[in-house]
């Protein structure tokens, strides 16, 4: 039998392979890519996963595994001549003890759903990329995702306690535990971010988290974006800890208003600012807030009053991504990490850029950790625009490590940025990640292609 | 033999030259840093000193060898803290023995542990390289994360030449309550619901049988009003109004000094009444449960061992890491930073 036979008989009735089946994988949220696998696998418990991936390894066939394809990165592009293991069917919880505050899960499992069914008990899933409400906690898990809280609660990685994973030789381990504390190396967290080279995570263990008892959320509008940056400067220097902070740049903030109607003020602009924690202490934090924005020289501060104005404050940032496909056929998003001091001076320079590629670029970012979120709006029709947007994205890319940064705080490399992994890190540092991945997966087979630049991506 | 490198260039010299070596520093956890038979000493101590401090990124960077004490000092200069709260900075711990061992303190309940905060790291691998994994900001998802790796490693995939590590802003005042119910069971039963509570304890301990320490943190009047609120909802308690000393003690771990055998062991609080019944020493859960700290005799070790669950002895034994690492993952990763086996856990 041949490795398609096989796989049919292993998921019978699981494996797409007809032309219209396999268009919806030949993409994720990088739209910009395309490629057809061989096959779509429809897994269904861990051990088919475990076997498919066995499959995979004696007929030496690349394999991606895939949530809800929401990878800005090109993370889960296919391989030609590989399949695509779809795990959305994998989507139980298959424990959430509060006494313990511990959610497990399958990979499928979708990121929303676990803060939705801890909250009976008080408890939540911290981590919340604005992709939640679609994307999957094995995609999660994969792409160390983040959100607008991690200067406060961290990323994806802070949040998982255990893994059961499948390695690309097919070997089944467990990594971590239920503990937050663990004794030998931090093998789950080291797991987590490698974006599926090292292998398919099946069983997630999450921990959870109380709810905060109060929130204290804030809209204050500024002339200028560096004047909102200074404001989150100015915020961290009276001591404060935002659970989140967030600015919009006037192209946002019209996209996000056209798209739900947030009910934002129209300005250069716009900081949140989100307090949270027991009702004394974000009282007492809030009072120093108001001390700190009056002197920032906000045109205007407006706070929440209860949940509904807090949801709609949200709603319009979370929406701002999405929104802004309004204003432009297509876009890019970008993904760069700055030291929060130099946020207004890599603002000024990404300003400068837009106006040298003439091409727009609206802002939307996590100021708090200072992760900007650029959106290069292009058109993709018009000849050489896409490379063009292309090159832009780079140039803001390069900024971020000059300035001392990253250049993906939670989106991932992905097939996006790996002729920039080296912008970052040495080759030394780079030979050494890929021994350990040439070591885990002798054959290259699990999410081939991505992090790594092919030029230089050998055996070694 | 002991080799004392005074920069990476030595720190990498020293590697090559000798086939079996351990690193050492403060050596407050000498079950990880005491040399076995053949193992030439690596004395990290004079790679010391912090290498850059940007208060308002809430980030530094320091060589490895550096004493968690100095690095206190500098962050309390502009009112930070280090919030995983490395346990034996008053005995002489430094970050590279911290990060190795994987320790965190009392503190962790409020914001996480060291995996929490540690956010980046350059290593001499076993073959000489220099390695970097993760970065200098408070989000990043480059790379491999070799920064997550060397938590709780004991140095297996290489030396520790510099850290960087996320920190906050310290709370302005802090109080203690001191809690007793009538035993174990009782006391577990609270340390359960206070677990799910949005009370944001800076620190939630168990002393067994049945005390219960809160450590609240933040605005002087909030810390007060809170403290109300607790007394409330425990009925009476002992508050300690200067509770810094008192946490500092817990922090050094004073409760182990005259066990032969330190132990931390992680925990939940179902495996509570389990490790309750091991013939264990003075000891203290930390984090709501999370973590034990025991000391112990020869006998609570092997009880330990016998019952299954996993540990790490920081003092008294020669093979202090129970169970080893999942070889199928760890052994591959092993073999691609330190092939030839010259750091621990080969």
């Amino acid at each position: 039998m041949g490795f398609l036979e096989e796989l049919k008989a292993l998921l019978p009735g699981r494996v797409l392979t007809h032309e219209a089946e396999l268009a919806p994988y030949e993409s994720d949220a990088l739209t910009a890519y395309r490629k057809r696998p061989l096959a779509v696998a429809l897994p269904e418990r861990k051990e088919e996963v475990v076997e498919a991936v066995r499959l995979c390894h004696h007929h030496g066939v690349p394999f991606v595994a895939r949530g809800s394809g929401t990878s800005l990165s090109g993370g889960s592009l296919p391989v030609e001549g590989g399949i695509v293991l779809a795990l959305n069917r994998m989507n139980r919880i298959l424990k959430l003890d509060p006494k313990a505050r511990i959610a497990v899960v399958e990979p499928g499992v979708v990121n929303l759903e676990v803060s939705r069914q801890a909250a009976p008990f008080g408890l939540y899933y911290a981590p919340d990329p604005s992709s939640q409400p679609v994307s999957t906690l094995g995609g999660n898990v994969a792409f160390n995702s983040g959100g607008a809280h991690c200067l406060k609660y961290g990323m994806t990685a802070n949040h998982v306690l255990g893994l059961e994973l499948v390695t690309p030789r097919g070997e089944v381990v467990r990594l971590g535990g239920e503990s937050l504390e663990g004794a030998g190396p931090d093998l789950h967290g080291f797991f987590v971010g490698t974006e599926g080279l090292l292998g398919v995570a099946v069983e997630i263990t999450l921990r959870l988290l109380p709810k905060p008892e109060a929130y204290h959320t804030v809209l204050a509008a500024y002339p200028s974006l560096e004047a909102a940056g200074e404001a989150v400067s100015r915020v961290i220097r009276a001591g404060l800890l935002p659970g989140a902070m967030e600015i919009m740049d006037r192209l946002s903030i019209e996209a996000a208003e056209k798209a739900v109607g947030a009910g934002y003020p129209r300005v250069e602009g716009l900081l949140i600012v989100e307090l949270e924690g027991p009702k004394e202490e974000v009282a007492a934090e809030a009072e120093v807030l108001h001390r700190v924005l009056a002197e920032s020289g906000a045109l205007e501060v407006r706070v929440a009053r209860g949940e509904a104005e807090r949801q709609a404050i949200w709603k319009g940032r979370k929406a701002a991504f999405s929104a802004v496909g309004r204003l432009s056929p297509d876009y890019l998003v970008q993904d760069g990490v700055v030291p929060r001091s130099r946020l207004g001076e890599a603002l000024r320079e990404i300003g400068r850029l837009s106006e040298a590629y003439g091409l727009r670029v609206a802002n939307v970012f996590h100021a708090g950790d200072g992760n900007l979120h650029p959106l290069v709006l292009y058109d993709g029709k018009k000849p050489g625009e896409l490379e063009r947007a292309e090159a832009l994205a780079g140039e803001i890319l390069r900024l971020c490590v000059r300035l001392g940064g990253s250049i993906t705080g939670e989106h991932g490399v992905g097939v996006e940025k790996k002729a920039y992994l080296r912008e970052m890190f040495s080759e030394a540092d780079v030979e050494a990640m890929e021994r350990v991945k040439a070591r885990l997966d002798p054959k290259g087979l699990a999410n081939r292609g991505k992090v790594f630049d092919p030029r230089v991506e050998v055996a070694r | 033999m002991t080799l004392r490198p005074e920069g990476l260039e030595e720190v990498r010299e020293a590697v090559l030259a000798h086939p079996r070596l351990r690193a050492r520093a403060g050596g407050t956890k000498p079950a990880l840093s005491t040399p076995r038979e053949g193992e030439a000493l690596l004395d990290l101590s004079r790679l010391r000193g912090l290498l850059e401090y940007e208060p308002e990124e809430f980030v530094f960077t320091a060589f490895a060898g550096t004493p968690i004490a100095e690095v206190e000092e500098a962050l309390k200069a502009h009112g930070q803290y280090l919030p995983f709260d490395p346990p034996l900075a008053g005995k002489g711990a430094t970050l590279g023995g911290t990060v190795a061992a994987g320790l965190s303190g009392p503190l962790r309940h409020r914001f996480g542990g060291l995996r929490d905060f540690l956010l980046g790291v350059r290593f001499v691998d076993g073959e000489g390289r220099v390695v970097r994994g993760g970065g200098k900001v408070v989000k990043n998802a480059a790379g491999f994360p070799f920064h997550r790796l060397i938590v709780g490693a004991l140095g297996a995939f290489g030396v520790m030449v510099e850290l960087s590590f996320k920190v906050f802003p310290r709370p302005r005042a802090t109080r203690t309550l001191r809690v007793r119910r009538e035993g174990l069971k009782e006391a577990l039963a609270e340390l359960e619901r206070l677990r799910l509570l949005p009370l944001d304890l800076l620190a939630l301990d168990l002393i067994p049988p049945a005390t219960l320490e809160l450590r609240l943190g933040g605005f002087e009047g909030s810390v007060e009003a809170r403290l109300g609120r607790l007394l409330g909802l425990l009925g009476e308690g002992e508050v300690l109004e200067e509770d810094a000393p008192h946490w500092q003690g817990v922090r050094d771990l004073a409760f182990l000094e005259g066990s032969p055998i330190w132990v931390k062991v992680p925990a939940k609080p179902h495996l509570i009444p389990e490790l309750e019944g091991l013939p264990l020493g003075p000891r203290r859960y930390l984090d709501g449960g999370e973590v034990l700290y025991a000391g112990t005799a020869e006998e609570g070790l092997k009880a330990l061992r016998e019952a299954g669950l996993p540990h790490l002895v920081l003092k008294g034994t020669q093979d202090p890491l129970h169970p080893p690492p999942p070889l199928a993952f760890f052994a591959k990763v092993k073999e691609a930073l330190d092939p030839k086996s010259r750091f621990p856990l080969g």
